[in-house]
C-alpha cells in the first residue's frame, strides 16, 4: 500500500505545484530560468522521495520488527557481497539520472532566451527552435539589455545602458518581455543579487565581475496594473545591516518604462543642476562672509 | 609470547611494538593539581569531554538568543551588531570548540582502549594540545567582554578586512582558529601515531574497531585541512595588521581566493566531524542489535573513500561566485559521487539492525535518531550539490537547514549517542536510561521541529545571517522553528541534568554493562591508570564477544544480563 501511495503523492505534488511553491518548492513566475529552476528542483524532489520513504521506511520497519523480545535470538549475518554491490551500484545509478536531468534543464537555465519584444515594444515572432551558433552564447539574438549591478553596503545600484549613464538605487525598472542581462560586481564587500522569483543568487563581489539573466513574461502585468514588482534582499553577510539590504525588480510595458526611463533622467538632470546652483549660492555667501 | 602462535617473521622482530612499561605503580593523584598535570588520555580525555560542554552550552544558549531574535517579524531583542557578534560566535563556538574536539575527547579516553594500548604515543603532546584548546577557546570568549568578531564562522574577506571589520574581535578569531588549530593537528598526528604503532597483538587493520578506523581518517584530514586554514588565518591577519594585500581587491588582491582556501578547509571539516559520529553509529548498532556490524570492510572502505572525495568538493560552497560551467559541473559531480560511499554506509547500518534483536537503550536511540537525521540532511544534499538548483537555495534558510540535519544529525546525535554508551565506562556509573529516553524524544522532536520548516523558509526566499523581516509570509515558519529550538533545549537540558546525577548517584555500571564487542569493555570501570595488566590477543573484530564466549565456556554458567542495567551476578 505504502508503494501505491508515493506515485500518488508524487503526482499530486507535480499536478499542483503552484499551490506549495515556497512552502516545498523554490519561487518562480518571473522568468524562464526561474521556471527551469523549478522544474529540474521537482524532478529531483520526486526522486528524492522515493529514497526518502525507502530508506527511512526500512530504518524504522528494522528497528520495530527486530526489537528485542522473549525467545528471538540474533541473525549473525557479517555481511552479503552481492547485496553490497547492488545498492552501490543502485545509488550511483540514481545519480546518473539526476546528472542527465541537470545537464538537460541546464541550458535554459543558464543560456538568455531571446526577447520577446522589440526595442519598440512589439511583440517577437518566436521560432521554437532557433538554430544557435554556439552553445555557450552570452548575448541572446536580437534585442536585450545589459544593465550593471552594483552591491555596496547597503544598497543595491543599477546602470543603465545608454548615453545618460542613468543610475538607480534599489528599485530596477524593466520592461516586460525584454531579455535583461545582469553584470553583477561590488564596491566594496561581498552581497548576493537574489530576487527568488527571478532566478537564483549570484554573488556581487569586488574585483569580479558575475553574470545572469531575466526576462519578465509579458502578462507577468495583472490586469488594469501598470507594474509588476518583484522583490528581494542581498543574500550573502554584508554587514550589520544586511538584513535590510533590499532590492526590487519592477516590469512595465514598453511605453511605460520609456516614459519612466525619460522622467527619471530628467530629473536626474535637474537635481544636478539644483546642485550646481546651491553651490554656487553656498560659494557666493562664502564668499561675502571673508 | 606470539612465537607460541604464530610463525617469526624475521620481518616482525626486528620492529617490536613499542610498549610503555611501568616499572612501578603509582598512587593515583588526587585533586586539582592532578588534572593539570596529568598526561593520562583519560584525565585530558575527560577533561576535553567537560571543556566541550560547557562550549556546547554557551553555543546553545547563542543559538536560542538567534530564535528568540528571529521568532517575530521586525524583532528588537537584538541590535544588528549584537545579532552578527552571536552569529559569529555560535558558528564559531559550535565547529570550532564543539563538533571537532569533542571526538579529540572520545578518542582520547576511547582509542588506546580500545586498540589495547597503555596511553597515546606522545602523551606530553596530548596534555599541550588539550591546554592549546582550551585557550583558543577562552581567546575567542575572552573577546565577549571587549568586542566579539561579526564577520561570521566563515569571516570571508573584504568584510573581515580592517576596513569593515576594525575591532580586535576579529584578531580574537584568528588567535582562536590559530590554537585550536594547531591543537587539532597536534592531537591528529598523535592519534596517527598511536593506531599505526601500538594496536594489541593480533589486531590487524581489518580487526580495527570501526571507531578506530574513523578517528584515523579523521586524524589525516585534520593534517590537510586544519594546516590549510592556519595559513589561510595568517594571510587575514597579516591583510588586517601588516599591509599586505591577498585578499584585498583595492590592491590587487583576491576576494574570492580567501573563499577558496577557506572552503578547501571548511569542507573535509564536515567529515572531520561526521566521521567519528558515523564510527559510533557502526560500534553501537551492532552491541544493541546484537549482531555483527554488517559489511565491515564496505564500512571502513567507504571512510575512506568520504574522506578522499570530501577534500575535492569544497567549491560546491561558493556555487554563487563567478566561475565557469566546467569548474561547477566538476564540483557537482563530485559531490554527487560522495552520496555513493555515504549511501552505503546507511544501508550498512540499516542491513547491521535487519534480523537482529534490537535493544531500545537511550544510546541506541540516539544513533538510530541521529541516521534517520542525517539521512535527510543526505537527501537535501542532493539538491545543493546541483549547482542551477544550489542557486536558488544557497545562503538561504534551505542551506542552514541542510547543515544542520547532517551537522547534528550525525555529531551531535552521535555525541549523545557516545555519552550514553560510554558515560558508564568513564565514570564507572550508569546514566538513567528513563532521563535518557526522555532526553532524546525532545531532542529528537525539537530538532525536527526546528529545522525541518527551514526548508520552506528558504524556498520562500528566506535568506541566511538576517537581523530581522518584515515579510509577513516568513513569520510562521520562524515562530514555529523558534519554538521547536525551545523544546530541543529541554531535552539537552534532561541529558546534562542525567550526567550531572549519575556521576554521583548512578547505578554501578561494571566493567562491561552493555555486553559489548570491543576491549574497553575488559578493564574496570573507570580503567586504572595503566590500562591493561595484560593485552590481551586479538582474534577477530569482536574482541570481548570472544572473551565473554570463553570465560562461558570455561565456566559452564551463561552470564546474565539485562539492557541497560548492570551485569546481574
Amino acid at each position: 500500500m505504502a508503494l501505491a501511495l508515493i506515485p500518488a503523492l508524487a503526482t499530486a505534488l507535480i499536478a499542483a505545484p503552484a499551490a506549495h511553491a515556497g512552502l516545498f518548492f523554490p519561487e518562480a513566475g518571473g522568468s524562464p530560468n526561474a521556471d527551469s529552476i523549478k522544474t529540474l528542483y521537482i524532478m529531483v524532489f520526486v526522486l528524492a522521495l522515493f529514497i526518502f520513504v525507502g530508506v527511512e521506511g526500512t530504518l524504522l520497519y528494522s528497528l520495530i520488527k527486530y526489537r528485542a523480545r522473549k525467545g528471538r535470538t540474533a541473525a549473525q549475518i557479517h555481511g552479503n557481497t552481492k547485496l553490497e554491490i547492488g545498492w552501490t551500484v543502485g545509488a550511483a545509478v540514481i545519480l546518473i539520472f539526476i546528472t542527465t536531468f541537470t545537464f538537460i534543464e541546464l541550458p535554459s537555465i543558464k543560456d538568455p532566451k531571446p526577447s520577446l519584444i522589440d526595442e519598440n515594444g512589439n511583440q517577437i515572432a518566436q521560432a521554437d527552435n532557433i538554430q544557435l551558433a554556439a552553445t555557450d552564447l552570452k548575448t541572446p539574438p536580437g534585442p536585450s539589455m545589459r544593465i550593471t549591478v552594483n552591491g555596496q553596503q547597503y544598497v543595491w545600484r543599477y546602470h543603465y545602458p545608454g548615453q545618460d549613464n542613468l543610475l538607480v538605487y534599489t528599485d530596477m525598472v524593466v520592461p516586460v518581455g525584454m531579455t535583461v542581462l545582469l553584470d553583477i560586481t561590488s564596491d566594496d564587500v561581498a552581497h548576493s543579487w537574489w530576487i527568488p522569483k527571478l532566478g537564483g543568487k549570484f554573488d556581487a563581489i569586488p574585483g569580479y565581475t558575475n553574470r545572469t539573466w531575466f526576462r519578465i513574461p509579458l502578462d507577468a502585468i495583472p490586469e488594469g496594473q501598470k507594474q509588476v514588482v518583484f522583490t528581494g534582499q542581498c543574500a550573502e553577510l554584508c554587514g550589520r545591516n544586511h538584513a535590510n539590504m533590499h532590492g526590487r525588480v519592477i516590469g512595465m510595458r514598453m511605453a511605460d518604462y520609456k516614459k519612466w526611463y525619460a522622467d527619471t533622467v530628467a530629473q536626474e538632470k535637474v537635481a544636478k543642476t539644483d546642485v550646481a546652483k546651491q553651490q554656487k549660492a553656498l560659494q557666493e555667501q562664502q564668499s561675502e562672509g571673508q | 609470547m606470539a612465537a607460541t602462535t604464530e610463525p617469526t617473521r624475521p620481518g616482525l622482530r626486528a620492529r617490536p611494538r613499542p610498549q610503555i612499561i611501568a616499572s612501578r605503580v603509582e598512587r593515583e593523584g588526587q585533586g586539582w593539581t592532578s588534572w593539570i598535570t596529568t598526561t593520562d588520555h583519560k584525565k585530558i580525555g575527560i577533561m576535553y569531554l567537560a571543556t566541550v560542554l560547557v562550549f556546547f552550552v554557551l553555543g546553545g544558549i547563542e543559538a536560542m538568543l538567534i530564535r528568540s531574535q528571529l521568532a517575530v517579524p521586525d524583532n528588537t531583542l537584538l541590535t544588528p551588531e549584537r545579532y552578527n557578534q552571536i552569529l559569529t560566535m555560535h558558528g564559531s563556538t559550535m565547529i570550532f570548540l564543539v563538533v571537532v574536539p569533542v571526538w579529540a575527547g572520545f578518542a582520547n579516553y576511547l582509542l588506546p582502549l580500545m586498540i589495547g594500548a597503555r596511553d597515546v604515543a606522545f602523551p606530553r603532546l596530548n596534555a599541550w594540545s588539550y591546554w592549546m584548546f582550551l585557550f583558543g577557546g577562552l581567546a575567542l570568549y575572552a573577546s565577549m567582554l571587549f568586542s566579539p568578531p561579526e564577520a561570521g564562522w566563515f569571516s570571508y574577506v573584504p568584510l573581515s578586512l580592517k576596513e569593515y571589520s576594525g575591532t580586535n574581535g576579529q584578531e580574537a578569531w584568528i588567535y582562536m582558529v590559530h590554537l585550536t588549530g594547531l591543537s587539532s593537528v597536534l592531537g591528529a598526528i598523535n592519534f596517527v601515531a598511536t593506531i599505526h604503532n601500538m594496536r594489541a597483538p593480533g589486531m590487524g587493520w581489518g580487526r580495527m574497531p570501526l571507531f578506530v578506523w574513523t578517528i584515523l581518517i579523521y586524524a589525516y584530514l585534520i593534517i590537510i585541512a586544519l594546516t590549510s586554514l592556519a595559513a589561510t588565518v595568517t594571510m587575514l591577519l597579516l591583510d588586517r595588521n601588516f599591509g599586505t594585500a591577498f585578499f584585498d581587491p583595492t590592491q590587487g588582491g583576491s576576494a574570492l581566493l580567501y573563499q577558496h582556501l577557506f572552503w578547501f578547509f571548511g569542507h573535509p571539516e564536515v567529515y572531520i566531524f561526521v566521521l567519528p559520529a558515523f564510527g559510533v553509529f557502526s560500534e553501537i548498532l551492532p552491541v544493541f542489535a546484537r549482531k555483527p556490524i554488517f559489511g565491515y570492510k564496505a564500512i571502513a572502505a567507504s571512510t575512506a573513500g568520504i574522506a578522499f572525495l570530501g577534500a575535492l568538493v569544497w567549491a560546491h560552497h561558493m556555487f554563487a561566485t563567478p566561475m565557469s560551467t566546467v569548474v561547477l559541473a566538476f564540483f557537482m559531480l563530485s559531490s554527487f559521487l560522495i552520496a555513493v560511499p555515504t549511501g552505503v554506509k546507511i544501508f550498512n547500518w540499516i542491513a547491521t539492525l535487519w534480523r537482529g534483536t534490537v535493544e531500545w537503550t537511550a544510546p541506541l536511540l540516539f544513533c538510530v535518531g541521529g541516521i534517520a537525521t542525517f539521512t535527510m540532511g543526505g537527501i537535501t544534499g542532493i539538491f545543493v550539490a546541483v549547482f542551477p538548483i544550489d542557486w536558488q537555495l544557497t545562503d538561504s534558510y534551505f542551506v542552514v537547514a541542510h547543515f544542520h540535519y547532517t551537522a547534528f544529525g550525525a555529531a551531535a546525535f552521535g555525541m549523545f549517542g557516545a555519552l550514553y554508551y560510554w558515560f558508564p565506562k568513564i565514570t564507572g556509573r550508569m546514566l538513567s536510561e528513563k532521563l535518557g529516553k526522555i532526553s532524546f524524544v525532545f531532542v529528537f522532536i525539537g530538532f525536527h521541529l526546528t529545522f525541518l520548516i527551514q526548508h520552506s523558509a528558504g524556498l520562500s526566499g528566506m535568506p541566511r545571517r538576517i537581523y530581522e523581516y518584515s515579510d509577513h509570509s516568513w513569520t510562521a515558519y520562524n515562530l514555529i522553528s523558534t519554538a521547536g529550538s525551545y523544546v530541543l533545549a529541554i531535552g539537552v537540558l534532561i541529558t546534562i541534568i542525567n550526567v550531572v546525577t549519575a556521576t554521583r548517584n548512578g547505578a554501578l555500571a561494571g566493567p562491561d554493562p552493555w555486553k559489548a564487542n570491543t576491549l574497553e569493555w575488559f578493564m574496570p570501570s573507570p580503567p586504572p591508570e595503566n590500562n591493561f595488566d595484560v593485552v590481551p590477543r586479538v582474534r577477530s573484530v569482536e574482541p570481548m564477544k570472544d572473551i565473554r564466549r570463553e570465560i562461558e565456556q570455561r565456566s559452564g554458567v551463561e552470564q546474565r544480563y539485562r539492557a541497560g542495567q548492570p551485569l546481574q551476578r
